[in-house]
């Protein structure tokens, strides 16, 4: 459904992101992980159309996207949320939602109760008058996937939606996650919650320095010592795998 | 074509202005340097300095270089308690609001000035007013050579003021990195309003060079405002020497461009020097892309 | 609903007026105030839906002013006939300084100093050229008919002044109640995020400024009819710019009934410091100077704000 081929981008001498391929099949929860600083929202920016890529392109539905305008890219069926959730902080939680339903419904009417339906499958039924700045963190990381969702995307690029929430929020949450891919829409998350990682996708990319390390099933990837290195510095699998046998004995 | 004799002390005329544009113009990037907002009253304040000279020669009878040092500090004191009580209170976190704050204070300013010393156009007498200086055959006016010296000097001494000080090297290290300026023990809100001062400071002593070969009235700053802007951003938004370079270039457009075009159509170059480096190169004309 | 009942009520109050109150001072007084409010409307709809702020709505001001003015100067074409050419015109410049502006992602701070500088830019050129009369200005041609767009009294001004502010507050309402003005909202809130809900930040910011700049000019058309001159100074010069945002910034940015409320209560102002202080240059415009100062820092939402959050807390 997408697909990444070759991309490169810097910011000044930093290689961001460097000739990083990946593709995420239709109907799939796929996610994206690796350290800090590895580039994964970088990524997501030049999918999503915010960032033009030096070299490499970047296809969706059989299309040509790269370079096109972040809005284009919505229209054309994906859409994408902020590591850093921003609500529109002047308006109530069903407007904020709303201006994503409006890209299918130009009503005012049709789009507000279409913006109630979306609250209630994420959980935001109970705070739809409240202004959106008034929300929690974790509010506001559920306001941002509804408002995502109400533009009734084919593929949703979701940026670390679970991060700085507690443990209850997060398996309140991964349902809501899985429902979203049972209704039909492919889903692509960053994320560095490893339980939900392996508990919702069924296919994880690691990028590491701007690169793609390794590809496969969570369970599988997380084995892999060259992502082990990445998350724990040089020489890590090793001490790892003696201590794992040690321990396991 | 323009015969030599013409243009050789227009340009002239335009550096000896240009001088006084750079102090000016080196006040405002100082402020957006340091603050990060656009001081939109620079004008008025500008022309509060300019009357304060203008009254202290004629209620004390006091030569406008002599009073470089009540205008200097006055001004200064002016800006640290305009920044700590009034502009500082006003932004709530948006730089919208400090530029309507500062639109405020201009209103107040232009329009206190006109109530209480009318909208006569005021201009004082000084035993050197008419005389000239001549600079490789074009006579140039001497209190513009002096407005020509004075702001230099005065530039010198702001440059080696923050590079040398104290003071300047917390204001540098706030214009970096505010956050870290703060870690580290700096008082943030004491080098705003300082920076603030020294920006208005400047005020004073462009003041005290111009107002010999100029003249003050309430509106007299409208026409700076947009100058010192054009200057601040044609060189880069924050540099000094940008400041300073840009504030030549200005001076020489203007007089030369007033030669071609007359004096009102020749400041049409200026602005539309500013429109276009705000849309085609915001980082300025020496400032790298980012 | 019941918002739009509230402007149409109030309208048709207005509207009244003149059947019971023939004093041309109280008329003049009501006139004024709307003309503040159709330019306050104007800027509100750019700088408080949209979140764009212009330091020079004098532009669009004065280009429609200069059109009306100058097609029936030189061309003799009947004023009616002026108002919608000096929108068109008016909407024109709000075009090409917002696709400029906005092409190459000015915001904030240089947005406003942009669009000032295009207002300066048009008064040095209405003061040099010809066909604007220069320095001089333009004068009317007084015909004294209403098919002439000018009226005997003051009533025949109030009713079309009354009617160009109608359509701003059924444009504002509009804005609360559509798809364009939620995303025109959006956009001012978070450019990035409505971008990402599939909004076209750049067309919806374009459209909003040749919104405003085409009642901006429709309020610089009523000028020139009202007071039969135009001058550079007046057209293009720094005091339409201000009370176009005063208002809006006094009464509440982003609202339907802001930019009404703003220019009543500085009407009211102007008039009480009028009594107390007498004619006396600069001294109005020095309060409005301070009372700006005193809204951002203290009311950054405006008297609206402050009876929204009265109405709040009151049981
Ligand atoms: N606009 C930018 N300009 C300069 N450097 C940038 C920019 N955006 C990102 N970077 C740098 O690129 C690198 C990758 O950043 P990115 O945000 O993509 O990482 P990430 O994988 O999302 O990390 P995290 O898990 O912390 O969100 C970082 O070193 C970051 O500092
Ligand atoms: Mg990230």
């Amino acid at each position: 459904m997408l697909q990444a081929r070759h991309v490169s981008i810097s910011f000044g001498g930093l290689k961001a992101v460097d000739d990083a391929s990946l593709a995420v099949p239709a109907g799939s929860i796929t996610s994206l992980i690796g350290p800090n600083g590895a580039g994964k929202s970088t990524l997501f920016g030049i999918l999503s159309g915010f960032l033009e890529p030096d070299a490499g392109s970047v296809s969706f539905l059989g299309q040509e996207v790269t370079g096109l305008a972040p809005h284009r890219i919505c229209r054309l069926g994906m859409t994408r949320t902020f590591q850093l959730a921003q609500p529109f902080a002047g308006q109530t939680v069903r407007e904020n939602i709303a201006v994503g339903s409006h890209l299918h419904r130009a009503q005012r009417k049709a789009a507000l109760a279409h913006a109630e339906s979306i609250a209630l499958r994420v959980g935001l039924s109970g705070r739809l008058d409240r202004p959106a700045r008034d929300l929690t963190i974790a509010g506001r990381k559920r306001l941002e996937l509804a408002r995502a969702l109400a533009t009734e995307p084919k593929l949703l690029l979701l940026d670390e939606v679970l991060a700085g929430l507690n443990p209850q929020e997060v398996s309140e949450m991964s349902p809501v996650i899985r429902s979203i891919r049972d209704g039909g829409v492919t889903v692509l998350m960053i994320e560095h919650v490893m339980q939900a990682v392996m508990n919702l996708s069924e296919h994880t990319w690691v990028l590491n320095n701007g690169q793609l390390i390794a590809e496969g099933k969570p369970a599988d990837v997380t084995r892999d010592p060259r992502v082990i290195e990445a998350y724990l510095g040089r020489g890590a699998a090793e001490r790892l795998r003696t201590s794992g046998n040690e321990a396991h004995a | 074509m323009l015969e030599l004799s013409i243009l050789f002390p227009s340009i002239l005329n335009g550096l000896t202005t240009g001088a006084v544009y750079a102090l000016i113009a080196l006040g405002l990037t100082l402020i957006y340097g340091v603050l990060h907002i656009i001081n939109f009253a620079h004008g008025a304040l500008l022309m509060i300095a300019l009357y304060g000279v203008f009254f202290l020669n004629a209620k004390l009878g006091l030569d406008p270089y002599a009073a470089l040092p009540v205008m200097v500090p006055g001004m200064f004191a002016l800006g640290y308690a305009l920044q700590r009580f009034v502009i500082g209170r006003a932004s709530h976190g948006k730089d919208e609001n400090i530029l309507l704050a500062t639109l405020g204070l201009t209103l107040v300013l232009e329009n206190f000035a006109l109530y209480a010393w009318r909208s006569d156009t005021r201009t004082i007498e000084t035993p050197y007013t008419f005389s000239t200086v001549d600079v490789a055959g074009a006579m140039i006016s001497t209190p513009k050579v002096v407005a020509f010296f004075g702001a230099l000097a005065a530039t010198a001494i702001l440059l080696a003021f923050i590079a040398r000080s104290d003071l300047g090297r917390a204001i540098r290290a706030v214009a970096r990195e505010r956050q870290g300026a703060k870690l580290v023990g700096i008082d943030v809100e004491h080098v705003f309003a300082m920076s603030f001062g020294i920006g208005l400071a400047c005020l004073g002593a462009a003041a005290c060079f111009l107002l010999p070969a100029y003249y003050v009235n309430p509106q007299v700053g409208n026409g700076f405002v947009l100058i010192a802007f054009t200057i601040v951003v044609l060189g880069g938004m924050g540099s000094f020497a940008g400041a300073l370079l840009g504030g030549f270039i200005i001076g020489v457009v203007e007089s030369v461009g007033g030669l071609w075009l007359g004096e009102s159509l020749g400041q049409i170059g200026i602005f539309v020097i500013f429109i276009a480096i705000l849309l085609f190169r915001p980082q300025g004309i020496f400032g790298a892309r980012t | 609903m019941k918002t739009l009942y509230a402007i149409l009520v109030l309208c048709g109050a207005v509207a009244l007026l003149p059947a019971f109150v023939s004093s041309g001072v109280v008329l003049n007084l009501v006139i004024m105030t709307l003309y503040a409010t159709l330019l306050g409307q104007a800027w509100n709809i750019l700088a408080g839906f949209g979140g764009q702020y212009s330091f020079g709505h004098a532009a669009f001001f004065g280009t429609g002013a200069y059109a009306s003015a100058a097609l029936q100067v030189h061309f003799g074409v009947n004023a009616w006939l002026c108002l919608p050419f000096a929108i068109v015109c008016g909407a024109a410049v709000g075009a090409l300084v917002g696709a400029l502006s906005f092409r190459y992602g000015l915001r904030g701070s240089y947005f406003a100093l942009v669009t000032l500088a295009f207002a300066e830019v048009f008064r040095i050129l209405a003061n040099s050229v010809k066909f604007t009369g220069g320095g001089v200005g333009l004068l009317v041609p007084l015909k004294s008919s209403a098919l002439d767009f000018q009226f005997q009294g003051k009533a025949g001004f109030l009713y079309v002044i009354l009617a160009l502010t109608l359509a701003g507050f059924l444009l504002s309402w509009w804005l609360k109640h559509s798809r364009y003005g939620a995303w025109l909202t959006a956009v001012r809130d978070n450019e990035d995020s409505a971008a990402a809900l599939g909004v076209d930040a750049f067309r919806v910011k374009l459209q909003a400024i040749v919104i405003s700049a085409g009642l901006m000019a429709a309020g610089g058309a009523f000028y020139v009819q009202y007071f039969q001159y135009i001058d550079p100074h007046l057209a293009y010069g720094p005091a339409v710019s201000v009370e176009a945002l005063l208002g809006p910034i006094v009464g509440g940015l982003g609202t339907v009934f802001g930019p009404l409320l703003g220019a009543a209560a500085l009407k009211l102002l102007g008039e009480l410091t009028r009594n107390l202080m007498g004619d006396a240059p600069g001294v109005s415009l020095m309060i409005y100077g301070a009372v700006l100062i005193a809204m951002v820092t203290f009311l950054p939402r405006g008297i609206g704000g402050l009876f929204q959050r009265l109405a709040a807390k009151a049981p």
